[in-house]
């Protein structure tokens, strides 16, 4: 019997905005709706549905739908599902459904991240954190020092390059003047607004080497990407994507013990499992909820070496959208919103369709992006990526 | 993101018997890191099973205090009302435990005289149970 290949079939995306008041589990129902129009499936088609991070009852607007939720909500016969966040990242819901699909355990998965941080820190009341007085698990490693954020444990990697490598914040601004470039030629990005390389060096620093600019801003929207089997694509009528290869690591999940982060394993990984290169990508779609992280995906990727990711991104052309290597062209979380994760492998699928209208990335000749990566996660956790129009 | 409702101005830890000794070694000066008598090896975060050999001979054991800071950062964001702006804070791998690397702050100096490598050793700061290992340079 011929293995079973994934594909991306659909993808969907609600509006994406701050404070927003539609109810999130409506979100998710938008962005499942826009999927399966342009997949052309019903829902009667969907058995299987995957989610990260699954519901968490104690940060309501981090994640506030779960997978429980949604298979109730949209009366889905399930033949398999899954949803938590004890997986390599955020991305690695999809590897999950991938790895599903081809094991035959389902058909058609929809793969969702529905976030809701900026509407609960509006509304407490109905989105309450619930606090403890008294740090555990792995945070009681980092809390006494008041090293409370993820930027801080980050500018901690960013800051070895500076120092090691010789990485400037003019180099490092890069990621984030593209990435609101871009967002300006995406109707649905969160921030609209240009970024000069002035205000940029004028922002107020958060965790050296990390300015303001430097970090997501908390956003409310629901991403919905639908994994659909090899043998199931006649029931499909958009142009599948396919999952050509994939790659996820864990690091020590306490940070600190970890010598580099997750994404250098894992891009390494992702080159074994395929015979295309990292020269064969004509688009990067990469996590950059900090800047930093981004810039870490580029070198573990093989676009340039490490340590030379400053010097890859200075100045910005081969990450502009008619550079070597158009990079977030959708405005990535620093412009288009903390979609956490999802937004990556979206707009991925979105270039390699040439659905991406204004910002359509168009290599030489004139053609539509044939392969992509999108990456997803920072830290301890890595997952990869590579899709293909085949 | 504080997300403690504490009074102190810093977040404590829970004390429980895999973590005790770390955060109250403070109080006779020794800073305990987990240890295997059967392979050698340090464990941290402190569990009840060595992560070399999977040995459950494993106790926390006084090293020397001693350490070089790995990488740091200098934090300017108030991530709660009052906090105090700018600290350093750093990872510092320690001496005589190999592979063992604590987040931390770097206390008793300017934040712009703080640098990778700089080598650093442990003062104690007591928060009522806690013993918080925080790191001030050392003498040249």
């Amino acid at each position: 019997m011929k293995p079973i290949e994934a594909y991306i079939s659909g993808v969907g995306q609600s509006e994406v905005g701050m404070r927003l008041t539609r109810h999130p589990l409506l979100l998710t129902v938008d962005a499942v709706k826009e999927a399966l129009a342009e997949a052309g499936l019903s829902i009667a088609q969907i058995d299987g549905v995957s989610t990260y991070p699954g519901k968490v009852p104690a940060m309501p607007g981090f994640s506030p739908v779960g997978a429980d939720e949604l298979v109730d909500a949209l009366g889905i016969r399930a033949t398999w599902y899954a949803g938590g966040g004890e997986i390599t990242s955020q991305l690695g819901a999809v590897v999950a459904a991938a790895a599903a699909v081809r094991a035959g355990l389902a058909r058609h998965v929809i793969c969702f991240r529905t976030v809701y941080e900026a509407a609960a820190v509006a509304r407490p009341d109905e989105y309450p954190v619930q606090r403890g007085d008294r740090a555990t698990g792995n945070s009681q490693w980092f809390s006494p020092f008041n090293a409370l954020s993820a930027a801080t444990w980050t500018a901690q990697y960013a800051m070895r390059h500076v120092k090691k490598y010789g990485l400037t914040r003019e180099q490092l601004a890069q990621i984030a003047l593209t990435d609101r470039k871009h967002a300006l030629l995406n109707p649905r990005a969160m921030i609209r607004e240009p970024l000069t390389m002035d205000g940029y060096l004028a922002a107020r620093m958060i965790s050296d080497p990390l300015c303001l600019f430097d970090c997501d801003r908390f956003s409310d929207a629901s991403t919905v990407l639908i994994v659909s089997a090899g043998d199931a694509l006649d029931e499909v009528q958009c142009t599948p994507v396919r999952i050509a290869a994939m790659a996820g690591s864990v690091e020590r999940l306490s940070w600190d013990q970890a010598e580099w982060m997750a994404c250098y394993a894992t891009g390494r990984d992702l080159w074994k499992r395929t015979d295309y290169k990292p020269a064969d990508v004509d688009t990067a779609q990469l996590y950059d909820g900090f800047s930093f992280q981004c810039l870490a995906w580029i070198e573990s990727l093989g676009f340039c070496d490490v340590g030379e990711g400053g010097k890859f991104i200075e100045g910005g052309t081969r990450i502009a959208l008619d550079g070597e290597l158009p990079l977030n062209t959708f405005g990535g979380q620093l412009g288009a919103g903390r979609l956490h994760g999802f937004g990556f492998a979206h707009e991925a699928v979105t270039q390699l369709r040439g659905n991406a209208g204004e910002r359509q990335v168009r290599r030489a000749g004139g053609r539509a992006p044939r392969v992509a990566v999108a990456a997803s996660g920072g830290g301890p956790l890595a997952t990869a990526l590579l899709l293909t129009r085949d | 993101m504080a997300g403690y409702n504490t009074s102190s101005s810093r977040p404590l830890p829970r004390l429980d018997s895999d973590n005790r000794a770390f955060w109250t070694g403070g109080e006779a000066g020794e800073l305990r890191i987990h240890h295997c008598a059967d392979c050698g090896g340090w464990t941290h975060p402190p569990k009840p099973v060595c992560r070399h050999c999977l040995s459950e001979h494993v106790a926390p054991k006084a090293v020397s205090g001693t350490g070089v800071i790995d990488t740091y950062t200098i934090n300017h964001q108030k991530w709660f009302p009052g906090m105090e702006v700018p600290f350093v804070i750093a990872r510092v791998a320690l001496d005589g435990a190999p592979g063992v690397i604590l987040t931390t702050n770097i206390v008793g100096s300017p934040v712009e005289a703080v640098d990778i490598g700089d080598k650093v050793r442990v003062k104690f700061e007591a928060h009522g149970d806690v013993w918080l290992p925080l790191f001030e340079k050392a003498a040249a």
